[in-house]
Parts: structure tokens; sequence; C-alpha cells
């Protein structure tokens, strides 16, 4: 399980732009690196992350070894209906994390 | 246009005044004043900042039992928010079981060998970066309080000493920069006053959280000098010169640092 920082109003009238601000703990790890022992160390990266509104894709964001460790990512939607954002995040070595938040929207 | 300008800077100096400084007679200077616009935005928002994720490590840690005695830092301790209040601010202390100052780490360390009867954690390791901030966070905003012990003293003095002390091949000693050039620029990075008030710290090059001894020994290897090993005398007694000469500055750990 990594860690999550995410930062979302918990309610906003309808049709307002909202603003979605998630970190997660990763070592992004680029596959160029050599470790202690001289050795490369094998890529380990976050490669996707997405979020959807109630079921529809609203944003995703492909992610390269050029990104750094413990990855943030802000984007805005547009509040239309009461729901749950289900933001995932995948990654190498079957990496997955997924979180939950609920957005009530008022008239 | 000028006014504005004016306007301007004296809206981020007094901004920055109101979250550093307790007396505007004091000249001493966080190295957050020294940063970005957006590298303090980042430090600010408990949402951006990427320490809050090794607080969050903490605070797990600081429920989860450990070691054979079955007790968790909560089990003695209580909630961490009071009784952990001020506390980080007052570190490195005397030890009067060891006869010697200890810094926070390995004061963890030893509540967790004596008290929960556990391995300790090994320095810079996540686990006890994690608890160090989350003990540390307790204190943001709280003036750094060394503490007024006799027995530190010699300690102290030596720590001074190192401080002034030319070392490594480029023969710099950390007053030559910290003391005599802050403001100026090294290469492309401001030279801060040196003031540990953010520690552990969240630093962009480290893409890590990192210890005060994790930053010294950064800066030794800078001067090409044979770093001491994490947890020795030498940086304990470091640390605690630059607590005393930064006494009073607030914490504002976990901090963000380029």
């Amino acid at each position: 399980m990594a860690r999550t920082l995410i930062n979302a109003p918990a309610s906003a009238r309808r049709g307002e732009v909202v603003e979605i601000r998630a970190t997660i703990g990763h070592p992004m790890e680029t596959g160029f690196r050599a470790g202690e022992d001289g050795k490369v160390l094998p890529r380990n990266i976050i490669q996707t992350f997405s979020c959807r509104y109630n079921g529809e894709l609203v944003f995703s964001a492909e992610l390269f070894s050029a990104v750094s460790a413990n990855p943030y990512i802000a984007f805005h939607t547009v509040a239309t209906d009461s729901g749950t954002l289900v933001l995932s995040w995948e990654g190498d070595n079957g990496f997955s994390q997924t979180e939950s938040l609920q957005l009530t929207v008022t008239a | 246009m000028t006014r504005f300008l004016l306007g301007l800077l004296l809206s981020v100096a007094l901004g920055s005044a109101c979250a550093q400084n307790t007396s505007s007679q004091d000249k001493r200077r966080s190295g957050f004043e020294d940063m970005g616009a957006t590298t303090q935005a980042m430090q600010k928002d408990d949402a951006l900042n990427p320490g809050m994720l090794w607080v969050q490590d903490g605070e797990a840690l600081w429920k989860q039992p450990a070691g054979a005695s079955g007790k968790a830092c909560i089990s003695c301790h209580a909630a961490a928010q009071s009784s952990m209040r001020g506390v980080a601010a007052r570190y490195p202390a005397f030890d009067a079981s060891l006869g010697r100052p200890i810094t926070l780490g390995q004061r963890i360390n030893q509540c967790r060998q004596q008290h929960q009867q556990a391995a300790p954690l090994r320095p810079e390791s996540q686990d006890l970066l994690g608890l160090e901030s989350y003990v540390a966070l307790q204190s943001r905003g709280l003036p750094l309080a060394p503490p007024e012990d006799a027995r530190l003293e010699p300690y102290r003095q030596r720590g001074q000493q190192l401080f002034m002390q030319r070392m490594g091949q480029l023969n710099l000693s950390c007053a030559q920069c910290h003391d005599g050039l802050p403001g100026k620029r090294l290469a492309g990075n401001v030279i801060p006053e040196a003031h540990p008030t953010g520690y552990p710290v969240y630093r962009l090059e480290w893409q890590a959280m990192g210890s005060l001894q994790r930053r010294l020994r950064g800066c030794m290897s800078g001067i090409r000098a044979e770093p001491f090993a994490y947890g020795a005398q030498e940086l304990v007694e470091l640390e605690l010169y630059l607590a005393a000469r930064a006494k009073g500055m607030a914490m504002e750990a976990p901090g963000v640092r380029p």
C-alpha cells in the first residue's frame, strides 16, 4: 500500500470547476541509475494515472522515467452530479493503487 | 509599477517575517525565506508537502505495537498532539543514563530498545524518519528551545569549534559560508544561514525526507571531507551548536528545501 495525500473539496455547486490534487509516495526509479553495487537498478515507475468520476474518465496521464519520486498531480473537473471520484495509479511490477473520494453536488 | 512592486516586496517580507521570526529585531533568516515562491507554497500547504507522507508513516507507527513488550508509542505517551508538543524543539538533549547528549532520532531508538524491547531503527530509514517527522510536526510554530542544561555546555562548545574548524580538501569551515557569506551564491544556490528549523526536511534534490545529519554529511562531502558517521558524537555536537544558534526561531518541520 502506497501512501497518498489527496486534497479535493467534499462539496461543490453544480457546474463549478473543482481542483483535485494528489501526491503518491513512490520511488519512481528511472531504470538508468546504478546502485551501490554498480549494477543498474531495474526500472520501477508509475506508468499511468487516471481519475474516473461516476465511472466516466475525466482525467488521465502517462508518467515516464523523468518524473521525480512521489509524483504530484493536480487537475480540474466540472462538478456535475454527486458521486465518487476514483483515482488510480498503475505502474511497474504490478503496482496498483486506488483511492476513492466522495463529492456532493448541490444545486 | 514601482509602487506595486514595493507593495509586493513588502507583503512578501511581512508574510515571511510573520511566519519565521518572533521579534522584528531578529535578523536571522530561515532557509525558508530564500526559497522560491513555489517551494514555499509546497511547504506551507500540508496537502502539497510531500513530507506529510512520512508524517502519515509516523502516525501509523506511533499506534503500532513493536517489540517483545507489545507496546506502541501511544501506550505510554498517549496522543502525540499533546504529549509530544514542544519535544522536538528541545533536542538534542542530555541523556543521564548515557552521560552524553542524544538527538531526537537516537531518543526514539532508545525508547524502542528500552521500553518496547524492539530492534532500533536504522538511521535515515523510512520508519525512523517517519516517527521523527511525526514528533517534530507537533512542535511546528513553536520556538526552538534548546535546554538550559550545564551538562550540555562542553558538547555545545565542541560543536561550535567544529563549526569554525576548516576541514576537507577544500579546507573550508561551516562558518566561512554560513556565518560569512549567507545570502550569496554557491553555484546556483543561495547560501542559507544554516538554521535547523525544518528538520527532518523533504529535500527536492534527495526526492525524499532526510535528517539534519544527512544534510551535515552532504555539506561535508561537498567540501571533500570524510563525513562523520550517522550518530557520531561530532554530528550530535554540531546539532547542539546549531540549535543554540537558532534558539527562538520558529520550528517548521516537516520543511521542504530545494
